[in-house]
């Protein structure tokens, strides 16, 4: 499914390089956690997947379903199937969460050549997926994330991606501001979301979300490459001892 | 490519040569010789078939305005006018004024139903459910058509051009005409008072609503002709009326002149809302071409408990020079502005409110949203003035410009004058760059740069957009697009 190479990247501004050569494969159906360290470059890469233009690829590729998406603009890439919930989600004034969620939907259905949703449908698709998240009605009226509190944002981000349906959902951080109650609703709609066909990347700091989401395979970040890979295993481990030993092994 | 950079670079890719009403049709006309005399405004006088007090009126105006200098007090930049240049009277052949809907010419009627305009009023109610809009379609220096007007006649409402008021209705115009805009409050109104050619006549009798929207459209088709439109609106005591305007012209490389004046008159307890969709050509991506529109436009609140808001969405123009205002006089009357003003490419736009509070527990608020794109100049220029004798006026100004790239200004400039202590003033100002933030995530969601841009663009002005009238809401919110369009890659 996704496939990044020998990957580098700089900050477009004053260049400096903040992934570093990064290896990471994720196959269809897979569920890959990525953690590290504060300031690692997990968020940096979820933003260069989705094609954010503050980062410059200066080496390496980055291939989905076996094509390359590095010249793919971020309204592209969304339509080819890439979802990313964002660690702080973006709050749009004026703009009603139902408006944004028939425009992005229907427009990532045009770029596929399909017919754009008829009202009744829209509004159906988005009450059941709204309902499962336990987002109440209102909420869909007021403008998107503003206001929104931390936990109301996150289960935002995973309402517009159930909508959404991607084929790669890359979610960063996002139990950081859940209770307990919010993580095991958000873990089950992500987990509903799993499918042979559909890959997940589940950047956290903690296990805790891990015991809901459960990962195939562990990959730990550290200055812009992936230093260790193993499976759910590995996560524990980090619980239990930290980062040191592994950047130690590393180093 | 840093975010900041690559708005910049998109931007200077600009392109607003997307007018979509560029169009122009070719059509027998009947015109006045060019230039500006006596003779001319007397020619114009006779082919309206005026009174003699008419044509007296505005050859005063002229020897006035021949007195009078150009302002140059706005914040916007152009060539120096030459009014000997230009044609002031044109008209399709055969319609010196406005007829039954089978006399219009077919030509003219493909001309307005390619702007999207209905004139035929069975089309309208054979379309179920879409609310009914009387329109009154003025082309270049003539009405046209006025649609709808017996079933408005039934309602006691008149609405016809305000040629053929002066010949039917001289009383309310000799009333009413000039009483808010006089002849001499500044260059273009006096210069309109002297050759002003056509525009719309509305009264609203004592107590009564009017049954549906009124609408008038504008649409300057000549080459170097000027249009001077003149409308005047009045309702009486306890009545009701929403009008909308909208204007659009062919894409030429010269300027055409759009010099407007507009009054309003409400009595006791009276309402006027007064929406314009402004979308005059506003020249090409050089900065060639396009309107400039050099508009006066006030209401008086004669009456106590009287209302008046102006709604704009101006979206055209090469250049906007234009201060909707509202003269609050009867007591406890209101005043509103809610203004959009958009400007792309080399567009200027200078334009703003002014309020003056002259009566006791008036008040009146302000809502301006400015956004600028391309090498456009957006200036909001607002002032509010409460007089000594307005005990307990309040006033609320909210001023938020949005700036796309960094080769355009937006400007804020505001005047308050207050002559009573009681007064409460709030002013609220913005200005802000789009977020590369918003556009990123909007654009992660799969919406196109364009799309994300107006669609972030219509939740910034969305407090405007909802005080226009439903029919037109949409309108405005794809017409606002259509203009950004361009303004990246
Ligand atoms: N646009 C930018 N401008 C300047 N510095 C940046 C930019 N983007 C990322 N960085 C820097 O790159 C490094 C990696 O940041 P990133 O947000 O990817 O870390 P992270 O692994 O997600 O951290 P956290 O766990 O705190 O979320 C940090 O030092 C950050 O300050
Ligand atoms: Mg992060």
């Amino acid at each position: 499914m996704l496939e990044i190479r020998n990957l580098h990247a700089r900050i477009a501004e004053d260049g400096t390089e903040i992934i570093r050569g990064l290896n990471l494969t994720v196959r269809a159906g897979e569920v890959a956690a990525i953690m590290g360290p504060n300031g690692s470059g997990k968020s940096t890469l979820s933003y260069i997947l989705s094609g954010r233009d503050d980062y410059e690829v200066t080496e390496g590729e980055i291939l989905l379903n076996g094509e390359s998406i590095l010249e793919l603009n971020p309204a592209e890439r969304a339509s080819k199937g890439i979802f990313l919930a964002f660690q702080y989600p973006v709050e749009i004034p004026g703009v009603a969460t139902m408006q944004f969620l028939k425009v992005a939907m229907n427009e990532q259905r045009k770029a596929r050549g399909e017919e754009e949703l008829t009202t009744p449908d829209f509004i159906r698709r988005v009450k059941e997926a709204a309902a499962k998240l336990q987002i109440d009605q209102a909420m869909l009226r007021r403008p998107l994330n503003v206001g929104f509190s931390g936990g109301e944002k996150k289960r935002a981000e995973i309402l517009q991606m159930a909508l959404l349906e991607p084929s790669l959902c890359v979610l960063d951080e996002t139990d950081s501001g859940l209770d307990i109650d919010a993580l095991k609703i958000v873990a089950d709609g992500v987990n509903a979301l799993k499918s042979p066909d559909r890959a997940t990347i589940v950047i956290t700091h903690y296990q805790r979300l891990l015991d809901y989401i459960i990962p195939d395979t562990v990959h730990v970040l550290y200055k812009g490459q992936i230093i260790r890979s193993g499976d759910k295993a590995l996560a524990h481990e980090l619980e239990a001892n930290g980062y040191a030993d592994i950047i130690g092994q590393a180093a | 490519m840093p975010a900041v950079q690559e708005t910049v670079d998109q931007v200077r890719r600009i392109d607003i040569d997307q007018y979509k009403y560029g169009f122009e049709t070719v059509i027998e006309v009947d015109k006045a010789p060019k230039g500006l005399s006596e003779d001319i405004i007397r020619f114009i006088s006779a082919k309206k078939q005026e009174p003699e007090w008419m044509l007296e009126w505005r050859l005063d105006a002229y020897r006035r305005w021949l007195t009078m200098e150009e302002p140059t007090w706005a914040r916007v930049e152009y060539p120096k006018i030459d009014f000997n240049d230009l044609y002031y009277y044109a008209a399709p052949k055969g319609t010196s004024g406005p007829t039954s809907i089978e006399d219009v010419d077919p030509e003219l009627l493909r001309v307005y139903e390619k702007l999207g305009i209905p004139l035929r009023e069975q089309e309208i109610l054979a379309g179920v459910k879409t609310s009914r809009v009387a329109v009154d379609a003025v082309f270049d220096s003539v009405s046209v058509v006025t649609t709808f007007k017996k079933e408005l006649q039934k309602a006691g409402v008149i609405f016809m051009s305000i040629s053929e008021a002066i010949r039917e209705h001289p009383d309310l115009i000799k009333q009413y005409l000039g009483s808010v805009v006089s002849t001499t409050d500044n260059y273009y109104a006096t210069l309109n008072a002297a050759v002003f050619t056509d525009g719309s006549f509305v009264f609203v009798p004592k107590g009564v609503r009017c049954p549906m929207e009124l609408s008038t459209y504008f649409r300057i088709n000549e080459k170097n002709t000027g249009q001077f439109e003149r409308t005047l609106i009045i309702a009486e005591e306890g009545a009701y009326v929403s009008y909308l305007e909208g204007c659009t012209a062919p894409q030429r490389d010269e300027n055409q002149l759009h010099a407007a004046v507009v009054e309003l008159v409400a009595l006791d307890d009276a309402e006027i809302k007064y929406s314009t969709v402004q979308n005059w050509y506003p020249g090409d991506a050089q900065g060639k071409g396009g309107i400039y529109n050099f508009v006066t436009k006030r209401g008086d609140c004669r009456g106590h408990r009287s209302k008046i808001s102006w709604t704009q969405v101006e979206t055209g123009s090469a250049i906007t020079w234009k201060y909707p205002s509202c003269i609050l006089r009867g007591d406890e009357s209101r005043g509103e502005f809610y203004s959009i003003a958009v400007s792309n490419g080399h567009q200027q736009i200078d334009s703003g409110t002014k309020m003056i509070h002259l009566g006791k527990n008036t008040s009146s608020r302000i809502i301006s949203k400015g956004i600028s794109a391309g090498k456009s100049n957006n200036t909001y220029r607002g002032q509010v003035s409460i007089h000594r004798r307005a005990e307990n006026a309040r006033n609320f100004t909210n001023c938020d410009s949005l700036l796309i790239g960094d080769r355009c200004g937006a400007h804020t400039v505001p005047y308050i004058d207050v002559k009573n202590a009681s007064a409460q003033i709030e002013h609220e100002a913005t200005t802000s760059k789009i977020s590369e933030d918003q556009k990123f995530y909007a654009m992660q969601r799969g919406i196109p740069e364009e799309e994300a841009i107006a669609l972030i663009v219509n939740g910034f002005v969305k407090d405007v957009i909802q005080e226009l009238p439903m029919e037109f809401a949409v309108e405005a919110q794809k017409l606002i697009g259509i203009s950004l369009e361009g303004s990246v890659g």
